[in-house]
């Protein structure tokens, strides 16, 4: 993953004199310090100190661009060949910090506020209040009892991919052909998916597979047994990204050494025999790898749910994605919205942070 | 198998039948599976376009079949302004789902090149140099990129709802296409690591010796050998920021909303009007489809470069 010292050795002289440096130093101060006069007068202006004052804070977001250009521009002002090579990566780096840091600090502060975009009082530190609330909130833990739920149905998933992937690698005509058919269902998105299945196929009355069950002598109900209707959930999650398991794993069986299979087949052993001791355990990392991308998907679960019963009936189907952009939609609370979602990065980030030292710890090998 | 291989000139051997048609069973179930999911795959795009084309009593009847048991009509399509009666007519919901998709287009396509440009450069720097910003090396700089991945849309949307709302972005393609960036970057990162780390240095090595800086032996022997990987990675983008549905639904109300959210907020009003539905679907799919179908293995290479390291 990483090297010591560079792969791509360069050596310059560079004579960077005085005035240049002190150049590129000046460009990052005034920049910031405009950016930084600019948004302590719009503060005032905002809090009624002064009167004159921009209607938006947008001039602040451009003195801010500015600053980020004249910081990336003094790199190679001040430090020459090396201010080169930091310009690769500052811009990304740059990017993601000002639009994740920023906002996580200032998510932060709303979580501890009482903040409802419907009341005229703006946000209000409420201390722990939101906390209490949280802890008292079932249907909270409701949804985060679906969220296992739904991380574990992760496993059939495996286990279908895994299928689908051995029967394209296996010697079939027309491989291309069900390449892109089983490929089509990841390009779909969620929300046309969940008219297309949810709404339409599942419906009660006209819905093909409605037709087909009330054809085999059965009563069809989707989205009224909660237990049926979290299961409609997970197949549709299911159907749209099975295919993404499947090409991973697909690319896993096609890197496999040939020759270990073929050893196994000379030494006499069956296809289930070498399945079980070839080539599952060789495809073990990409499949740790696959799975692992998965659950991280899985945990931002929310269209399908959202489009489709709106966490009915009773939450049963709620992931905590959806129930927290039911509390913003449907009631305006942003300060107990916004805790609940710090509250469940925070624990993704543990459940993240678990499973992949687990992985490696089991795998010897940084997943 | 001693029987195959001593009688093996003779084929009508019980042993050598026995293997044929142990063989032929195999073929007939790889096949039978094949072909099974295949439909599990098709049948609800082929069920939403048929759809499009039917008239309220088609729908009720359960007629799947066009032209055997009901006759194709372009009352679905009519509804969002498009079919060969109304193409030539000025109509406002045709324009309200170009606009639209116009929107959904120039969204995508923009947070995905943001993506891939960032991306491309981020990776290639972090596999060719040694970084150190702070306490931070090479793989902590990879890790802060990749774990933005484990973000949770629903952590962001609030505070940026009302970061936006305060810089007057709420509602703008600007405001999206900044989020989408962000969405894809680790994605787009992790990708073109990969493809930067197969590329040999001595390319750029001879590069630099024959008088070309870094940046001229990034952009005229890297970049160029490194490109489809590029597409992949912008494919991929592509595909995540036309279904994006959270932060659009969230954070646009008029002039910027995506196609998505059109055919979401569709859903609840509409009932049992189907046809129209099943054309908004049909048409937010479609772009997509075509592409899984033309660019496949871009799609395939993008997916497949984490999997094997």
């Amino acid at each position: 993953m990483s090297t010591d010292g560079d792969l791509l050795h360069t050596v310059t002289a560079d004579d960077i004199s005085d005035s240049r440096r002190r150049l590129g130093k000046a460009m990052v101060w005034g920049a910031a310090g405009l950016c930084a006069v600019l948004a302590i007068w719009q503060m005032m202006y905002e809090t009624g100190r002064v009167t004159s004052g921009f209607e938006t804070w947008r001039p602040i977001l451009y003195a801010y661009v500015l600053w980020a250009f004249a910081l990336c521009a003094a790199q190679v002002i001040v430090n020459g060949e090396k201010g080169k090579r930091t310009l690769f990566v500052l811009p990304a780096a740059l990017f993601v910090i000002s639009l994740v840091v920023f906002p996580l600090l200032f998510a932060l502060y709303i979580s501890f506020t009482d903040w409802n975009l419907a009341s005229p009082n703006g946000p209000q530190p409420n201390g722990w209040d939101n906390m209490v609330q949280m802890w008292n909130d079932g249907f909270y833990w409701n949804a985060l009892k679906n969220m296992v739920y739904y991380v574990l149905a992760v496993s059939v998933e495996y286990v279908i991919a895994f299928g689908l992937a051995l029967l394209l690698n296996a010697q079939i005509r027309a491989r291309k052909f069900f390449r892109v058919v089983f490929l089509l269902p990841l390009m779909l998105s969620p929300v046309a998916v969940s008219w297309m299945i949810g709404k339409s196929m599942l419906e009660v009355r006209f819905g093909p597979i409605s037709r087909l069950i009330r054809e085999m002598g059965f009563e069809p109900s989707f989205f009224g047994n909660p237990e049926i209707a979290r299961f409609m959930i997970m197949a549709m999650d299911a159907w749209t990204f099975i295919p993404f398991l499947m090409i991973m794993l697909l690319a896993g069986l096609q890197a496999l050494p040939s020759e270990v299979i073929e050893a196994s087949k000379v030494d006499g052993a069956s296809g289930w025999q070498s399945f079980k001791e070839v080539i599952f355990p060789l495809m073990l990392p990409v499949s740790v790898t696959a799975i692992v991308i998965r659950i991280i998907f899985k945990l931002k679960l929310a269209d399908i749910i959202i489009n489709v019963t709106s966490g009915g009936p009773g939450g049963a189907t709620d992931s905590v994605t959806s129930f927290i952009f039911r509390e913003y939609r449907d009631r305006s609370n942003v300060g107990y919205g916004t805790l609940l979602a710090m509250v469940y990065l925070v624990l993704i980030v543990i459940f993240v942070t678990l499973l992949l030292k687990l992985v490696s710890r089991w795998m010897e090998r940084p997943a | 198998m001693t029987a195959t291989q001593t009688n093996a000139v003779f084929k009508d051997h019980a042993a050598d039948n026995r293997v044929k048609t142990k063989w032929w069973a195999s073929r007939v179930a790889i096949y039978a599976a094949l072909i099974t999911w295949a439909i599990i795959c098709l049948f609800p795009i082929f069920w939403t376009i048929t759809t499009s084309f039917k008239l309220a009593p088609d729908v009720m009847k359960g007629n799947m079949i066009p032209w055997w048991d009901f006759t194709p009509r372009w009352k679905g399509w009519e509804s969002i302004g498009i079919s060969p009666r109304l193409i030539g007519e000025v109509s406002t919901v045709r324009e309200e789902f170009l606009k639209r998709f116009w929107n959904s287009t120039v969204i995508a396509v923009s947070a995905s090149l943001l993506a891939v440009i960032l991306g491309s450069l981020a990776a290639y720097g972090l596999s060719r140099f040694n970084y150190r910003f702070g306490f931070m090396r090479n793989s902590d700089i990879s890790f802060f990129f990749l774990s933005q991945m484990i973000l949770p849309p629903v952590v962001l949307a609030l505070p940026f709802l009302v970061l936006y709302k305060s810089l007057a972005l709420l509602d703008s393609r600007i405001g999206l296409i900044l989020l989408y960036t962000l969405m894809v970057l680790p994605i787009v990162i992790w990708i073109m690591r990969d493809q930067f780390q197969g590329i040999p240095v001595e390319l750029e090595e001879a590069a630099l010796v024959d008088g070309l800086g870094i940046w001229g032996s990034f952009f005229q022997i890297v970049l160029p050998i490194a490109l489809p990987g590029m597409v992949a990675a912008f494919i991929l983008s592509l595909v995540l920021c036309w279904n994006e549905y959270f932060f659009a639904a969230l954070l646009t109300a008029t002039n910027a909303t995506t196609l998505p959210v059109m055919v979401a907020s569709q859903t609840g009003s509409q009932g049992i009007n189907w046809w129209s539905m099943a054309a908004l679907s049909s048409a937010a799919i479609l772009p997509l489809v075509i592409v899984a179908i033309f660019l496949e293995k871009y799609i395939i290479k993008g997916m497949a470069a984490g999997a094997v390291k």
